[in-house]
């Protein structure tokens, strides 16, 4: 967090235009692209979050800051909350009735829970991608890519066609489609579909990605792949991954957070440097779990 | 051991899969065979009917009786001229008003009471709205004569007025009362339940992770509808919007009630006469001779495959755009 300054933070949260707050966005990108600076993205903070829906408490008190530029892998069984507390990270959680929450999510400092905060606005800076692919199959693949701008009325600094070049090469698919471009996106494997839905997220330049799961409905091979795109877009973003695949976190992830849930509602258990999580996890839990005694 | 290749087997036959239903399934499919059948036949019996009934019309007028515009019973032995050419063309204006008015107002209902209203209204929107669905069309007739014909006819006025220019807007003499454009208007009051609920159950349906897709993009709602909900919900509509056609093609006494029946084409939908095969048969059903009720037959036998061919070509049509979004 303490990499991204305060005067960052009040450009990117004030500015009204979109356009100016994407552009000024890339600028940012852009002069941190230089060798030896700071990580990119932007730092996210979430603040003893709880999480309801209706009466059931599902998840209770979780801190967890994420560092600009790290990929934070989010563990647990089933039922753990993880999931759910993906969601709150970028106002998804309120789309389900009787969902309700407490707590703050900071990002770059501030509240994205505040009153008079532009949800639409936060979504373009937290992307998120889903376990199950979702193109828009009435769409083609082209116009996948650039649904965000057109959904949020927003204008790229770049060509439409330089645009989704660039997002299809960060997200691992512009040798597979670069030739069919106009076909529908519904003709993908459901692989290529997650990497097109990854693309898709990139064009609006968010500066947090969450993945809920992004693997769990794809073949290994797919899989590996989209860790690729994911150790990749670690160079420019911040990361947060759910997974249920212990493996994957190992692979991709700087810190793993573990979550459980005792029959009460979810919380975080333990969150350190990977490496450490899986060899040396301070709690028992975490490390009955990592070691497949349960879950 | 030995490997050797494989000698070349014979391809097999390829087995017939069998299975034997129970008699009770037998049984159950038996009714349901019957039951559906059923539909089908009364249909086609109608059909036959129709046409049996009608054919002494379309032998003696031949296609005149589609083609000509003119519709007089013979007196004492003179020819009759039979000709319901100006009934199908104002029928389909009719219908085509009805759809121009009553599909928009239908979508935008739905989509309110999907994503927009809240909850109680939402139930007691949808409750009402159904239950104009099987409101007596006399009663919409009555009200459309009594009260919504003075109001309408201001809107003619103010349509004719500025739009004018466009010919289906002119207006020869001013006469804006019981005109095409005001059944038009309460037919489209008409078929609103059935394809608002039509579209509501389809818009409905959206799938909800492509909702969020749209939603974590930073979309709005109203972005959202039209990037996920219209395209997926396109060929629903439509298929509302026939089902409200099929009423509108057929509906009788409202469009009775508040239209000016004249053998004559008229395409200006403000000009107060029109026709209506529906309720053009039930004008002249009290009083007909024996010959012009069965031209009066041959008259419903039309309506009854304008239906069917308008169906058909609108199922196509939907299959020829609509083939995304699902």
């Amino acid at each position: 967090m303490s990499n991204v300054s305060d005067d960052n933070n009040g450009e990117d949260m004030s500015t009204t235009s979109a356009t100016n707050s994407l552009s000024s966005v890339a600028a940012q990108h852009a002069a941190q692209r230089q060798p030896g600076t700071a990580p990119l993205g932007s730092g996210l903070e979430a603040r003893e979050i709880h999480a309801w829906f209706g009466k059931h408490h599902a998840l209770a008190d979780v801190s967890l800051d994420f560092a600009a530029g790290t990929v934070t892998a989010l563990i647990g069984p089933s039922g753990c909350g993880k999931s759910t507390f993906i969601r709150t990270l970028n106002r998804m959680h309120e789309f389900i009735p009787s969902a309700a929450m407490a707590g703050e999510v900071l990002l770059d400092g501030k509240d994205i829970y505040q009153p008079g905060v532009d949800v639409t606005k936060i979504r373009l800076q937290i992307g998120m991608v889903f376990q199950k692919p979702n193109p828009f199959p009435s769409m083609t693949i082209g116009q996948n890519v650039l649904s965000g701008l057109k959904l949020a009325q927003i204008k790229s600094p770049k060509s439409n066609d330089d645009l989704l070049e660039e997002c299809l090469t960060r997200a691992g698919l512009w040798s597979e489609v670069k030739d069919r471009l106009g076909a529908h996106a519904g003709g993908l494997s459901g692989g290529q579909q997650q990497r097109l839905c990854i693309a898709r997220s990139l064009a609006v330049n968010p500066k947090v990605l969450l993945m809920d799961e992004p693997c769990s409905a794809l073949d290994p091979g797919s899989t590996l792949r989209i860790e690729d795109t994911i150790g990749q877009l670690a160079k420019t973003m911040t990361i947060i991954i759910v997974t249920h695949n212990m493996q994957q976190a190992a692979r991709v992830s700087d810190y793993t957070a573990f979550f459980l849930s005792d029959g009460g509602p979810g919380s975080m258990i333990e969150v350190g440097p990977t490496n450490e999580i899986f060899s040396r996890p301070k709690d028992e839990r975490t490390e009955n779990y990592v070691s497949g005694r349960f879950g | 051991m030995t490997f050797t290749a494989n000698p070349p087997k014979a391809i097999p036959e390829k087995r017939q899969i069998t299975t034997k239903p129970r008699v009770s399934d037998k049984i159950f499919r038996g009714v349901l065979t019957v039951m559906s059948m059923s539909s089908l036949l009364i249909l086609t019996l109608i059909g036959l009917f129709l046409s049996l009934r009608g054919f002494q019309a379309f032998q003696t007028q031949g296609i005149g009786f589609i083609t000509k515009v003119d519709w007089t019973a013979g007196v004492d032995g003179s020819p009759d001229t039979f000709g319901l050419g100006a009934m199908i063309i104002g029928t389909l204006i009719i219908s085509a008003t009805a759809l121009f008015v009553g599909v928009p107002l239908s979508v935008l209902t739905a989509l309110f009471l999907t994503f927009y209203a809240p909850e109680r209204l939402k139930r007691a929107l949808v409750t009402l709205v159904d239950l104009m669905a099987s409101f007596p069309s006399i009663l919409f007739g009555l009200w459309g004569f009594i009260v919504l014909m003075p109001m309408a006819e201001y809107w003619a006025q103010l349509i004719h007025k500025y739009l004018g220019w466009i010919p289906i807007f002119g207006m020869p003499s001013p006469a804006y009362t019981r005109s095409p454009f005001i059944a038009g208007l309460v037919l489209a009051i008409m078929i609103i339940p059935i394809v608002t609920s039509v579209s509501r159950e389809i818009f409905n349906q959206t799938p909800l992770d492509r909702i969020q897709a749209a939603y974590a993009l930073g979309a709005t709602r109203w972005a959202m509808i039209k990037a996920v909900v219209l395209p997926f919900g396109a060929s629903g509509v439509v298929g509302g919007a026939m089902l409200g056609l099929g009423r509108a093609l057929g509906e009788t006494v409202a469009v009775y009630s508040v239209l000016n029946i004249v053998f004559k084409v008229n395409f200006q939908v403000l000009y107060g006469f029109g026709g209506n095969i529906a309720s053009m048969i039930v004008g002249k059903w009290g009083e007909a001779s024996l010959t012009e009720s069965k031209a009066l037959l041959a008259a419903g036998f039309v309506l009854f495959v304008m239906t069917l061919v308008v169906n058909l070509l609108a199922n196509f049509i939907v299959r020829r755009t609509v083939k995304t979004g699902k």
